[in-house]
């Protein structure tokens, strides 16, 4: 088991290094450099003075050198510009350039600075992905036992009326993205023209103080698009369980009904869901992006599109560093968690 | 003139889509007499699930293609009005020679929402088949090797497909589809990277098939390799040599990222699937008889595996619609004046709390598109495990 946890996290780093390198070429092209130099200092620049410019500031150097700088296992580097000043990497604001250390990279905790906020990439992830994870908390907290529930009743008795019913409900909600749905609860719960107004179409004030009103569209709105889709695989692992010879033994021995679902069957039938609610991570991530925007939320996802549409090269590094690790962590640990709630599978 | 009342309004809706609803009653009335003779598609029409979905899936199927012909529309869909800017639904327009009303209202830039969601049916049947066949060439051109023979392929191919499915989509669209990323050409490169596979996967297929008469496979082979390469050449490279085939640069972006968004995943199936497969006795059977390799593949496991298949490629093209409906909620990629769903919706929803009926039309057209392909492939599931 720790050779496989060992192997794993082998690969894990591998893959995120060569994520951040493609999000690192990416965003690293000419084009995209020439835009950052001309926001930063003004629309009208000429070329001469737009590589200069990235001359000065170290963008100039090789990709892999550039790369390495960020990632901390190479020095940083200190360029005297054609303009007379010293410039470096690891040379803060106010800093006197023997002062500062040589590396300065993911690896020994900077992040770099973002050119949309003019703040520390560092506290800028930090403070977006605890407005996030609030969200999360609460999408989990509504959607895991929702789908649960769901699941378990369509499939203890197959066929029947209500899994017919419960059936379409999940199929619905599964072809309901999340642009789509969250229009329309903004129309019919939030809208004047509707007339309903019971909550609110925005979660911009969710982000201080959360309440009943600014958050539960958001919430639900997320929650809706994941729960068929968990529904639906554990409804299809309980009718697989309801069908062993165990389950029938049960019933010719005369148990009730309700504790033949709740004593014999759960427990078996919660082994596949659970890999699919882990695995169910990087599909919220896409949502939170896509409801953070629609309902105003300034958290991860939010500041995912600024960083994207900016081009904020160092912001969108260490966006796509979290997510990446989000996403193969919850891999790493469904399948660890599979492992151990089935004994009938070794990985050995 | 009074504006229309809402019985009014969907009573000329209705008389509007009138083509869609006979296309609909001969293609349901001709399958339903010939159910018999036509394989798993004929079995679609004895679920009552299944039959929901394709209707769903054909009427948006027929709108679109009558769409494009100009049939169903009331009007052009860009013309501006600027008396109708955000009028409710049925009010009247006073102008010459158009149709009178706005049926759905008109959006903040005055046009009609009606025209624009028949159109954005266009975009997305124009695009979402075809992108996911591409992806299902890809995913099965490299899926049956990894799965068949294991090993170092396998586990490089795999590592790929984890590497590509580990970022968020909408980051990898943010990093692909921008004006930027465009000038450099590198959705160009990818697209002549990811174009070739179907070539590659028609020419294995017949060379495979026809190894031992070399006659035909060399005319098989022939007429493949032609069609492909200029095919290939007007596509991918915008250089066809006869001029005929010409593909516009923002929508070969859009098309290269969802095929490559959504390869991947095809990848993983069909490896799994030809893992399982292969354990088989007909494929054992195959190998006894001195098969090459890519035949057992192509001509063994690849048709044992359809049933699968099939279903997932409905409900990846309903994934990909949702995909494109993301791109343009995010205005990725697509023109700004662009009727598609997506762009709709998300122009819509900046008004939608005074205003509902730009938003709403786009949103249930697409909820109704990708509900109708869920149908289909559960229908399709259910039909194909009953023999």
């Amino acid at each position: 088991m720790g050779l496989f946890i060992l192997r794993r996290l082998g690969v894990m780093i591998l893959t995120a290094i060569c994520l951040t390198f493609i999000v690192f070429f990416l965003t690293n092209l000419s084009p995209n450099l020439e835009k950052l130099a001309k926001s930063e200092v003004n629309q009208r620049m000429s070329d001469d003075a737009v590589t200069s410019w990235l001359a000065n500031r170290g963008y100039a150097q090789p990709l892999p050198v550039k790369y390495g700088q960020w990632l901390g296992v190479l020095p940083g580097y200190v360029i005297e510009g054609t303009d007379g000043t010293v410039r470096g990497r690891c040379i803060g604001q106010g800093m006197a350039p023997e002062d500062a250390p040589t590396f300065c990279g993911i690896l020994q905790g900077d992040w770099g600075q973002s050119s949309v906020f003019k703040d520390d990439v560092g506290s800028i992830i930090a403070t977006r992905l605890g407005l996030t994870g609030k969200l999360m908390f609460w999408v989990m907290v509504v959607m895991v036992p929702g789908a649960l529930i769901i699941g378990v009743l369509a499939g203890m008795r197959e066929g029947s009326r209500t899994d017919r019913s419960l059936s379409t409900v999940s199929i619905l909600s599964t072809a309901t993205p999340e642009y789509v749905s969250g229009v329309i609860f903004i129309a019919v719960f939030s809208s004047s023209a509707v007339g309903l107004k019971w909550f609110k179409g925005t979660a911009t004030s969710a982000m201080d103080d959360i309440t009943f009103a600014n958050f539960t569209l958001p919430v639900l709105t997320i929650a809706l698009y994941g729960m068929g889709y968990i529904a639906r695989m554990t409804r299809a692992s309980m009718t697989e369980v309801m069908t062993a010879q165990y389950i029938r033994t049960a019933r010719l021995k005369g148990v009730s009904f309700g504790n033949i679902v709740l004593k014999h069957a759960l427990r078996n039938a919660l082994i596949a869901p659970f890999t699919v609610i882990m695995l169910q991570f990087p599909w919220l991530l896409n949502g939170v992006v896509i409801v953070e925007t629609l309902f105003n939320y300034k958290g991860f996802g939010w500041t995912l599109v600024q960083a994207a549409g900016n081009n904020d090269i160092e912001l969108l590094l260490g966006v796509s560093v979290v997510s990446v690790v989000v996403v193969l962590t919850t891999q790493l640990i469904s399948d660890i968690g599979y492992v151990y709630l089935n004994p009938r599978i070794s990985v050995t | 003139m009074e504006p229309l009342i809402w019985g009014e309004i969907i009573i000329r809706i209705i008389g509007q889509f009138t083509p869609v609803w006979i296309a609909l009653i001969v293609l349901f009335a001709a399958s339903i007499v010939y159910k018999r003779k036509l394989g798993l598609y004929g079995k679609l029409f004895d679920s009552t699930i299944g039959m929901i979905g394709f209707a769903l899936v054909m009427f948006w199927v027929f709108t679109a293609v009558f769409g494009a012909m100009g049939m169903i529309v009331t009007h052009d869909g860009l013309q501006q009005f600027a008396s109708m800017k955000n009028k409710v639904p049925g009010t009247f327009l006073d102008e010459e020679g158009v149709y009178n009303y706005y049926l759905l209202g008109g959006d903040n830039l005055g046009r009609d929402v009606f025209t624009r969601m028949v159109k954005g049916s266009w975009e997305v049947v124009k695009i979402a088949p075809f992108a996911t066949l591409f992806a299902f060439m890809v995913g099965i051109t490299l899926g049956l090797p990894a799965g068949y023979y294991g090993g170092k392929l396998d586990t490089f191919l795999s590592f790929l497909a984890n590497l590509i499915l580990a970022f968020p989509v909408i980051l990898l669209f943010y990093l692909l589809v921008t004006p930027e990323i465009v000038a450099t050409g590198i959705p160009v490169y990818m697209a002549g990277i990811l174009f070739i596979f179907p070539i590659v996967f028609m020419v294995i297929l017949m060379n495979s098939r026809f190894y031992t008469q070399p006659a035909k496979r060399n005319m098989y082979l022939a007429f493949v390799l032609v069609i492909g390469a200029w095919l290939y050449l007007g596509i991918a490279w915008n250089a066809d040599p006869l001029g005929i085939i010409s593909f516009p640069a923002n929508l070969l972006v859009v098309f290269v990222s969802v095929v490559f968004v959504n390869s991947p995943t095809v990848f993983r199936i069909v490896r799994g699937l030809a893992m399982d497969i292969k354990t088989r006795d007909y494929v054992a059977a195959a190998q006894t008889r001195g098969e090459g390799p890519w035949y057992i593949m192509l001509w063994e496991i690849l048709p044992n595996a359809r049933g699968p298949l099939i279903v997932d490629f409905c409900l990846r093209i309903g994934y990909t619609t949702i995909l494109l409906g993301t791109l343009g909620f995010f205005g990725l990629g697509l023109s700004p004046e662009s009727p598609d769903w997506g762009s709709t919706i998300n122009e819509g929803r900046k008004l939608l709390s005074i205003y509902l009926h730009p938003a709403l039309p786009p949103a249930f057209a697409l909820l109704t598109l990708v509900l109708g392909l869920n149908l289909l492939a559960d229908g399709l599931r259910e039909e194909s495990l009953r023999d």
